[in-house]
């Protein structure tokens, strides 16, 4: 997803408004946006609490920043300096992680990103986006665009398959219809998932509807209890722990409340991987089904 | 200006009293670096950042002499429903960012600097950092990246009062030669005495070329007082009525 992503943020540049910094990565990804634009490009070089402050800063002259790196770098390594400048400021940073779930499976637990959206979530201006193929991804580009605030944009570091882009409507807490079925049970998906999720309606979840949320946070834990009310029974599905993830914050919003929807969350296994392979590797042993 | 530092001090010395807050040590030691910068320096198109966030009673007594803040905001310090918090807060007229947690405010001046140098803007930044400040990472990450892109528009002024939390800065961790590191850092460095108004003027009014510039301002922690100066039970204790009576005559004698 890093190119789309590039080559959106490359067309959203018009105004020049937009800042790309980086942590010394994005090799042979970043340098389109960078030839376009060379004096809205910068390397922090390894210093991620340096380059998060930074971004606030120039955030804070009614700019707007993404901030780009992989996996832990740009969340956890600066997680102070989001909270106290860029969410409690309430600028306009988007932090970008690439390699989403085990993306990056064979570089090991250190690049892995499974503890993301717990410590993403925690933020009260923050907004989630986890794109779970192009069409939301650049619909989520659009949306961040013309409603800059504090996001995290968590990307798969596959490309997807290259289709005719369209546009969707996305709102924080909308639910996407990606395969009709039973209209009160249904997967429901956030992020890089829905090919597993589409196995899962295959085999054990036959005639299940298949949905996804790209966008989501704090903010729109109220509105979604009116979505989950419509269903009997909701299947998470996602690439990162249970604890802080998706799944739990979805069950976590209908807590106090009178839903009877039964949620059950399929996630990452809640451990540290020790062992090396590939994503799909890891995918397999330890990831939803 | 010496009845805006004598109004300044004898305002810290009262609120820090009356709120029984702590930190009166560090925001005696930055009077004058704040009075400076606020009075003669500073213009509206110019940027300020108070990094050591809990001198954040310093800055806020220096805004109500500017007339930023009102009488009553300033009096509701340490009270419920106030908005003034014992760390700076840009939720109060004339603060530029919030601070608190040590290491903050440089990369967030360094990113307004370098938005403003790109863009051939002609803003400055200022931001004062703490001694304590200099133990964190952030600040020589911010230093390097400052310094590769002659950050000229940038001024970081270190109010080295010598005592940081716990204990004399030299105890703690030693982090001299200072200068010498600061120059190895890419900066043009100034030592100067903190507390002296013209000193500081001069240091501040220094062109750079393409450097960012470090100002070492030497202070006393708890400076003006005499039995709060250099003595780290001020960085939490505050004035009793007996003691906030006898600063404040100190304070009236010296400015008579």
């Amino acid at each position: 997803m890093r190119k789309l992503f590039i080559k959106q943020l490359i067309k959203l540049n018009k105004s020049k408004k937009i800042y790309l910094i980086i942590n010394d990565l994005g090799f042979n990804v970043i340098e389109p946006f960078k030839n376009k634009f060379p004096n809205r490009t910068f390397n922090a070089g390894v210093s991620e609490q340096n380059m998060m402050g930074m971004a606030a800063g120039i955030a804070s002259e009614k700019c707007k920043v993404f901030v780009y790196s992989i996996a832990n770098f740009s969340t956890f390594r600066c997680a102070e300096q989001i909270r106290n400048d860029i969410d409690y400021h309430n600028l306009p940073v988007t932090i970008v992680s690439v390699g989403s779930g085990v993306g990056y499976g064979n570089l090991g637990y250190t690049h892995h990103a499974l503890q993301d959206y717990a410590l993403m979530r925690s933020f009260p201006n923050m907004l989630i986006l986890s794109p779970g193929n192009n069409n939301e991804l650049i619909s989520l580009l659009n949306y961040i665009n013309k409603k800059p605030q504090p996001s995290y944009l968590r990307l798969d570091k596959d490309e997807h398959e290259k289709t005719q882009l369209k546009t969707i409507n996305i709102t924080p807490g909308k639910i996407i219809k990606l395969i009709d079925g039973n209209k009160r049970k249904i997967i429901l998906t956030t992020g890089s998932v829905q090919s597993i999720a589409k196995k899962m309606i295959k085999n054990n979840y036959k005639n299940y509807s298949l949905y996804s949320m790209p966008m989501w946070g704090m903010k729109s834990k109220i509105k979604v209890t009116k979505i989950i009310k419509n269903f009997s029974e909701i299947i998470t599905v996602e690439d990162h722990f249970y604890d802080g993830g998706f799944g739990s914050w979805l069950q976590e919003s209908i807590n106090d409340t009178k839903i009877k929807t039964i949620i059950k969350s399929k996630y990452i296994k809640n451990t540290v991987i020790n062992e090396v392979g590939s994503k799909e590797y890891l995918l397999k042993k330890y990831g939803p089904k | 200006m010496n009845k805006i530092i004598k109004n300044i001090r004898i305002n810290i010395l009262k609120l820090t009293h009356k709120a029984k807050s702590s930190h009166i040590g560090s925001c005696l030691s930055v009077v004058e670096i704040l009075a400076v910068l606020y009075n003669k320096v500073l213009k509206k198109k110019d940027r300020f950042i108070l990094s050591k966030g809990h001198a954040a009673l310093a800055l806020y007594c220096t805004l109500f002499e500017k007339k930023l803040i009102s009488s009553k905001i300033l009096n509701s310090f340490g009270s419920n429903k106030t908005i003034l918090m014992s760390h700076v807060s840009h939720k109060v007229n004339g603060v530029e960012f919030s601070t608190g947690s040590l290491g903050h405010g440089l990369p967030v001046a360094v990113g307004k600097a370098l938005k403003f140098k790109i863009n051939n803007e002609n803003n400055k930044v200022f931001i004062v950092i703490s001694d304590g400040e200099i133990n964190e990472g952030t600040t020589w990450e911010s230093l390097l990246f400052a310094s590769h892109h002659k950050l000229n528009n940038l001024t970081i002024i270190i109010d080295f009062n010598k005592i940081q939390s716990m204990d004399f800065v030299n105890k703690v961790i030693n982090i001299e030669p200072l200068k010498e590191k600061l120059i190895s850092f890419g900066c043009n460095v100034y030592q100067i005495n903190g507390h002296d108004l013209s000193a500081i003027h001069k240091a501040l009014l220094k062109k750079n070329n393409k450097k960012p510039k470090v100002i070492i301002a030497n202070t006393i922690k708890g400076k003006g007082i005499s039995f709060m100066e250099n003595n780290n039970l001020w960085h939490y204790k505050n004035p009793n009525l007996q003691e906030l009576n006898n600063a404040l005559n100190e304070i009236k004698k010296k400015y008579a």
